[in-house]
């Protein structure tokens, strides 16, 4: 029975409409689904005891810390690297002086991949995405003046995680800092390479029994850090809507627990150390409600599907990026304004981590100045506006509410739908999640080609030629350095070392024994990054990219 | 019987980039506009995308890179067909392509190069237009 005032109401917006017509057709989020004009009690369903709670308590819905920002504000983890290891050195010492609390590493092309810098495969590529890492060498200069004892660090790195992971070790132990005192990430997702990012090297299965060894190695000699950073931002940048970067990034967590359960593990044993990463995209609400309906997703689902006992192993802990898909090359400095919108919902989103990004990154590797800009985004919204003073401020809003329900229904019917196909390293092979990205990216481009989505500078308020920006440029010779680098360390290690830990990598990768430990070593015998996947690659096999579109 | 042979286009991802949102949209429309597409996949090397070029008897190559790696690998494609013989294939590119780079690319004998934010219709237009229908 509608209330006589929400009765006026109707009649009064019909009245406007007929003198006035409504903007658009229908009023969809970026990700399409439809909105409503208002919403109030009788849109939305919920029991607040149960379904929202209070932060740091079951399920989690309103955050996962008890005192959230009032007690310790997001770290700044601002994603970075390029050039030489001295290069990125230099850049990280600067963002830490500039009020950055946290490191986050972006390696070159060629060490995501496996391969060395003056591999044939790494010709053109050295230093161009990230800092070139071929041996424990760069990770020492990386590291050079940074105490790991003070600096949490995460690293964006998948299939070759393992040897990153040791090489990271290995520089602490220089340091005379424990395995068991350091605190980081390695995102360590190869699932979603396969569905999104796209930097695997070995198969899914072999793979997945690697994830398994560092699991076990780190719940055993690595308790402070996070094994895996379960990521729906790539998933979301490769086109998917915000449904489906919840929905896959959830699967794909759901795909590590179990196989750390079959690695004999107990849940609450190394739980608690899964991480997420989600992205921030610019549909504002849409992306709040992303953010808790995943946090209750995955506590219901700890508890319920996986047993879980302990709360952490049902609190899902996450880091953000802005959406690098929603910066346009024209009119650059517009994205100072995306990237702090969508820096915004993600705070009001509850994020533990977050990354900005810079107003150039359309054209290339930030330069200082545009990382500063980025920085200070996050510092503005935490230091003037107000928005990290009170914990979950939007929570209660009828159509937060009511977007958060939909988004968990949403998701969970993807999560059942991936059930049923046998879980989600079926649905790879099937290519599920894969197609679906590659419909929901088309779709979006069909929508900004005919007008229908709106992208200021680029199919609206366009402005013709613009005078070119000044943007960070590697020489060339950056290049040549790191392959006479590594030329240098060559020669001057123990061939005799390295090939005897590569042969202990191998009887390893073909047994069941844990992995961790010979990377270790042939780590710190300065074996290189190529020569340890090369190994693997010769026991593993590859994985070719299926090619759908 | 008169010649229906629709315009054979290759789209390829050279190096070790994988970033293929767009090259993929761009494989689609060019096959909802009516041409024969033939999508490599990823990691693909200058002498894969000029060998998959010959064996599928292309009549033009997309090369698609966003790792800043254009410079050495866009060339390179073009100075391989040459090597083949296959200098008729018109190759063009897009990706993360600094405006600064792309006189140098022309000049190696990149057709065009297509950066972020441009039309799918100019695209497919350029292709009917230089490679026809």
């Amino acid at each position: 029975m509608e209330s006589p005032a929400k009765k006026l109401w109707r009649e009064e917006l019909e009245k406007a409409f007929h003198e006035l017509p409504p903007r658009q057709k229908v009023f969809t989020t970026l990700s399409g689904e439809e909105v409503p004009e208002l919403c109030g009690p009788e849109d939305v369903q919920f029991d607040y005891e149960k379904d929202l709670g209070y932060p740091g308590v079951y399920p989690f819905t309103r955050g996962v810390q008890p005192s959230m920002y009032r007690g310790r504000l997001w770290t700044m983890r601002q994603f970075s690297g390029f050039g030489t290891a001295e290069d990125t050195n230099r850049r990280y010492k600067y963002l830490l002086s500039q009020g950055q609390t946290g490191l986050s590493v972006a390696f070159h092309m060629p060490t995501l991949m496996g391969r060395d810098s003056d591999s044939e495969y790494a010709r053109g590529e050295v230093g161009r995405c990230g800092v070139a890492v071929d041996t424990l060498r760069d990770m020492e200069i990386l590291f050079e003046g940074i105490p790991l004892d003070q600096v949490t660090t995460s690293m964006t790195i998948n299939a070759p995680a393992a040897i990153l992971l040791a090489m990271y070790i290995a520089v602490a132990e220089k340091q005379g800092v424990s395995r068991r005192q350091i605190g980081g990430t390695i995102q360590n997702d190869i699932l979603k390479e396969y569905i999104a990012q796209k930097s695997w090297i070995f198969p899914p299965k072999e793979s997945m029994r690697i994830i398994q060894d560092i699991l076990v190695f780190c719940t055993q000699e690595v308790p402070r850090w996070n094994t895996i950073s379960i990521s729906g931002y790539h998933i979301r940048e490769a086109g998917s809507t915000a449904v489906q970067e919840l929905a896959f990034t959830l699967a794909d967590g759901i795909g590590y627990v179990q196989a750390g359960i079959e690695a004999g593990l107990d849940v609450d044993a190394f739980a608690p150390r899964l991480s997420f990463f989600f992205n921030a995209h610019i549909d504002f609400f849409e992306e709040i409600a992303k953010y808790r309906a995943a946090r209750r997703i995955w506590a219901r689902t700890m508890k319920e599907r996986f047993g879980a006992r302990d709360p952490r192993s049902m609190k899902l802990r996450f880091h953000t990026q802005t959406a690098g898909c929603s910066l346009t090359a024209q009119q650059p400095m517009n994205n100072v304004v995306r990237t702090a919108v969508e820096a915004l919902a993600a705070v009001l989103g509850g994020t533990q981590s977050l990354h900005t990004n810079s107003m150039d990154e359309t054209l290339a590797l930030p330069t200082e100045e545009a990382v500063t800009v980025a920085l200070r985004t996050q510092q503005i919204l935490a230091e003037e506006t107000g928005v990290a003073n009170t914990i979950d401020p939007l929570g209660g809003s009828y159509f937060i509410e009511y977007l958060t329900n939909r988004m968990e229904s949403q998701a969970m019917a993807y999560i059942e739908e991936i059930d049923r196909m046998g879980g989600i390293i079926r649905a790879i092979e099937l290519g599920y999640p894969q197609k679906e990205i590659a419909e929901a990216a088309y779709r979006y481009q069909m929508a900004l080609e005919s007008g229908e989505k709106t992208l200021v500078g680029v199919n609206k308020y366009v402005m013709g030629e613009e005078p070119p920006i000044e943007i960070l440029k590697i020489p060339p010779e950056k290049e040549e350095q790191q392959v006479r680098r590594l030329k240098e360390i060559k020669r001057s290690r123990s061939s005799r070392d390295v090939a005897r830990s590569l042969q202990a990598l191998e009887k390893a990768a073909r047994s069941r024994e844990n992995l961790m430990p010979v990377i270790l070593e042939a780590v710190k015998a300065y074996a290189s990054i190529g020569e340890i996947c090369d190994i693997l690659r010769g026991v593993f096999g590859v994985y070719e990219d299926p090619a759908y579109f | 019987m008169a010649d229906t042979r629709k315009a054979r286009i290759l789209i390829a991802k050279p190096g070790l980039d994988g970033h293929d949102r767009g090259a993929k949209i761009i494989a689609r429309a060019l096959r909802d506009a009516g041409f024969e597409v033939i999508y490599t996949g990823l990691h693909q090397t200058p002498e894969m995308i000029v060998n998959a070029a010959l064996q599928e008897d292309v009549d033009a190559i997309g090369l698609s890179i966003l790792s800043g790696a254009h410079n050495h690998l866009f060339p390179r494609v073009v100075e391989l067909l040459r090597e083949k013989g296959a200098s008729d294939k018109i190759v063009f590119g897009g990706g993360i392509i600094p405006a600064e780079d792309i006189p140098a690319l022309k000049k190696a004998g990149i057709v065009e190069i297509f950066t972020p934010g441009t039309p799918l219709s100019e695209i497919v237009e350029f292709v009917r237009k230089t490679v026809g229908t």
